[in-house]
């Protein structure tokens, strides 16, 4: 075998990133691009024309369409806010009581806690549509038991609690990804540190909060810029439950559903892939933004330990 | 290695086999919404066909209802969809048409038997060309469990103020929910409420045609009025009917626990099988005794072939066939609750589709007033009468509002209306 000239162009980078660069590019890469351009067509007379920005000019200026994007802009943004209030503090916590040396069987709370998370979206809305349900439903009959019916309600079918219901299930569904990665981060602490705070008379709860919290708070950013992206991605869970119209009136729709609804159509209504791809455009600038602050806003500021 | 080189040797034959058989036979797999019938169509169609047609072979490949239109439209802009499309009416079809994914079939030999308002659902606008052939309607009323009628010794109203003594009566009696019908999937408030009593306001074809030449407004008297009775069905629905959807309401029937569904024909097969009480029909009640009454016997399902299929020759073999009267007889007897567009006779035997049937020769048939050219644009019409009927229900819209928020929608893009 010849040894490879030291000047030469390195071929094995090439051909050892290859087969991921081909991979992305073939499934996400050229499919963002495709998308971005199709937003700038429209269809006329079966014929694919260049409209330039007419498309977001409609999107944002046309009442009709306007109206639909803020709902669902709005909706997104309460379904993001009560992740990262309910979800992701639930999550820390569960962390640090898990990496308690004291607590026995954690190993099997962890399991049964990150489950949820690698079930399907279909069975997650279906089973909690079952167990809300006012016909079949155990919800009535467990709050029922306990003397508490008059608080229920149907509440995937009232307007004013439907979407917290659905934000809730996501959050029952996936508080398991933020409890190990916060888990990992809190095992990853040496124990001379905390030892160290000992000595100094920090021990229990202000431990946690004095020394543990700044250390994995660089874990925290990532778990807020996860479930940021997530939730405006999110459709799934809101489809499976609600259908596509995103019921009642409109006020689960979040924006992967009204692209969805747009893009493909839905019953009478057909699909148009150019609006639909427009809204695509414009989730993807959201999210873009949103990260965009993210990295250059805040981890920058975050400080990384090394130990 | 003896074994493995004669598995081999086999495994070579079966391929050869299978793969002459392949070249005889042309194969046609037909796309649709009708899940709940797979196995008639398995067991008996498909069956019935291919003894008559012994080089053809059927294959019958349902999806999702909801999901139909977005799955058809991709699977045929990728080239992967089937040889025969089940077609929705009106403009989903239509622009599939106009896009040419949908072959012409006007000169089919079978599409003689049906009459220009049975092919209207499936032609262009000027009527010049037909591309489906139309399979099936589906007419809308109530249907009643009669042993809970029977009990409460009520008899089938034919007014509007009969319909609602008899809901009251049932909600006075406490051991039924009058009326089965949920607000979660939203479409039954429409379709199922909506188009089903609306007809007897609107006179019908006579409105539908009028509100689509502009000459009559969602605003009028005839058009708002449904939603006013709708209105009161609120009070009349199962508790927490909010988060019911359309299986729960089909459940609560056949279970025995409501005594009244707002129904489509298409549920008579599914209930016959789950419901173990006697059920009978009534059309939607008129509002004075004597007055004309009107049904909704929508188009609904039609059958067209792709334009792209290998086997057109095979396809239009099976269109034709579908044209025949041995099929609809076959189809509306297996089916009941789909009616026959042919003009051939067919003998109905199943009690509570006679019934529905029935009300042909006594009322005026009308289809569903959004479904011709009315939702071409957006907002789009139909899904805003989804939206409206919920709303009108649960009290949320005054029935005045909802039929000016559906006005100013249709006029924001419906020239005929501006």
């Amino acid at each position: 075998m010849a040894t490879p000239s030291k000047s030469g162009f390195k071929w094995h980078i090439v051909v050892f990133l290859a087969p991921a660069v081909i991979v992305y590019t073939a499934v996400m890469i050229y499919p963002l691009f495709a998308t971005l351009r199709l937003s700038f067509y429209s269809e006329v007379e079966q014929e694919r024309i260049w409209v330039g920005l007419q498309n977001f000019a409609t999107l944002f200026g046309d009442a009709i369409w306007s109206e639909q994007f803020w709902n669902a802009l709005g909706n997104n943004a309460w379904f993001f806010l009560i992740h990262m209030l309910v979800q992701n503090p639930i999550g820390i916590a569960l962390a640090a009581i898990l990496s308690s040396p004291k607590l026995r069987f954690s190993a099997f709370y962890r399991s049964a806690i990150f489950i949820p998370t690698i079930l399907s979206f279909v069975i997650v809305g279906f089973a909690w549509k079952l167990i809300l349900s006012p016909i079949w439903g155990i919800a009535p009959d467990m709050l029922d038991a306990i003397g508490l019916k008059f608080l229920y309600q149907p509440w995937l079918g009232k307007e004013e609690y439907a979407l917290t219901t659905l934000s809730l299930v996501s959050v029952w569904q996936f508080v398991g990804i933020p409890m190990m990665l916060i888990y990992a981060a809190l095992l990853s602490i040496p124990d001379e540190i905390l030892e160290a705070g000992e000595c100094d008379g920090i021990t229990g709860l202000s431990a946690f909060f004095k020394i543990k919290l700044p250390l994995i708070l660089p874990s925290i950013g990532i778990i807020s810029v996860l479930t940021f992206v997530a939730n405006f991605n999110a459709f799934d869970l809101i489809y499976a439950a609600q259908g596509a119209l995103a019921g009642p009136d409109f006020s689960t729709d979040i924006l992967g559903t009204f692209m969805y609804r747009t893009f493909f159509g839905f019953q009478l209504q057909l699909g148009d892939p150019h609006m639909g791809s427009t809204i695509a455009s414009a989730m993807f600038g959201i999210i873009l933004i949103g990260v965009c602050i993210y990295l250059f806003g805040i981890q920058r500021r975050l400080r990384n330990y090394q130990f | 290695m003896k074994t493995s080189t004669t598995t081999g040797a086999l495994l070579v034959t079966t391929f050869l086999a299978a793969s002459a058989a392949m070249a005889q036979d042309a194969e046609l797999i037909i796309e649709s919404w009708r899940n709940d019938d797979l196995t008639i169509w398995q067991n008996k169609i498909i069956p019935a066909f291919e003894a008559e047609h012994p080089g053809i072979k059927v294959k019958f490949t349902p999806s999702a209802p909801a999901e139909y239109n977005a799955v058809l439209n991709s699977k045929l802009d990728a080239g992967s969809a089937g040889d025969i499309i089940t077609c929705r009416p009106f403009d989903a079809s239509l622009a599939l048409y106009d896009a040419g994914h949908l072959a012409d079939l006007s000169d089919i030999d079978g599409m003689s038997n049906f009459s220009s308002v049975a092919k209207s659902g499936w032609s262009t606008d000027d009527g010049s060309a037909t591309y489906c052939v139309p399979m099936a309607s589906v007419i809308h009323g109530f249907i009643y469990n009669k042993d809970a009628f029977d009990e409460l010794g009520l008899s089938v109203p034919e007014t509007e103020a009969e319909f609602f003594a008899a809901l009251d009566a049932i909600k006075a009696d406490g051991n039924y929910i009058p009326m089965a019908m949920g607000t979660n999937d939203q479409w039954e408030a429409a379709t199922m409420g909506y188009n089903n009593i609306g007809p007897n306001y609107w006179k019908g074809e006579e409105g539908r045609n009028a509100l689509i030449a502009g000459e009559q407004k969602l605003t009028d008297e005839a058009w708002v009025a449904p939603y006013r009775q709708m209105a009161k069905w609120g009070d009349y629905l199962g508790d927490g009917y909010e988060a019911q959807t359309y299986p729960d309401s089909q459940n609560i029937f056949t279970l025995g626990r409501a005594a009244i569904y707002p129904a489509g024909s298409w549920e008579i097969s599914g209930f016959n099988a789950q419901a173990d009480f006697a059920m009978g029909a009534f059309n939607p009640p008129v509002q004075n005794a004597g007055d004309t009454c009107y049904i909704s016997d929508h188009t609904d399902i039609g059958i067209g072939m792709n334009a792209a299929t290998s086997n057109p020759e095979a396809a239009k073999t099976f269109l034709n066939w579908v044209a025949s009267s041995e099929f609809s007889n076959i189809f509306a007897n297996e089916l009941p609750g789909f009616f026959p567009l042919s003009n051939a006779a067919v003998e109905l035997q199943d009690p509570l589709a006679q019934e529905f049937i029935s009300w042909r020769a006594k009322c005026e048939s009308s289809i569903r007033s959004t479904y011709q050219i009315l939702s071409r644009g957006t907002p789009n019409l139909e899904n805003e009468t989804w939206n409206a009927s919920v709303a009108v229900i649960k009290g949320a819209e005054s029935p005045e509002d909802a039929g000016k928020r559906l006005q100013d929608g249709l006029a924001s893009w419906y020239a005929p209306h501006q």
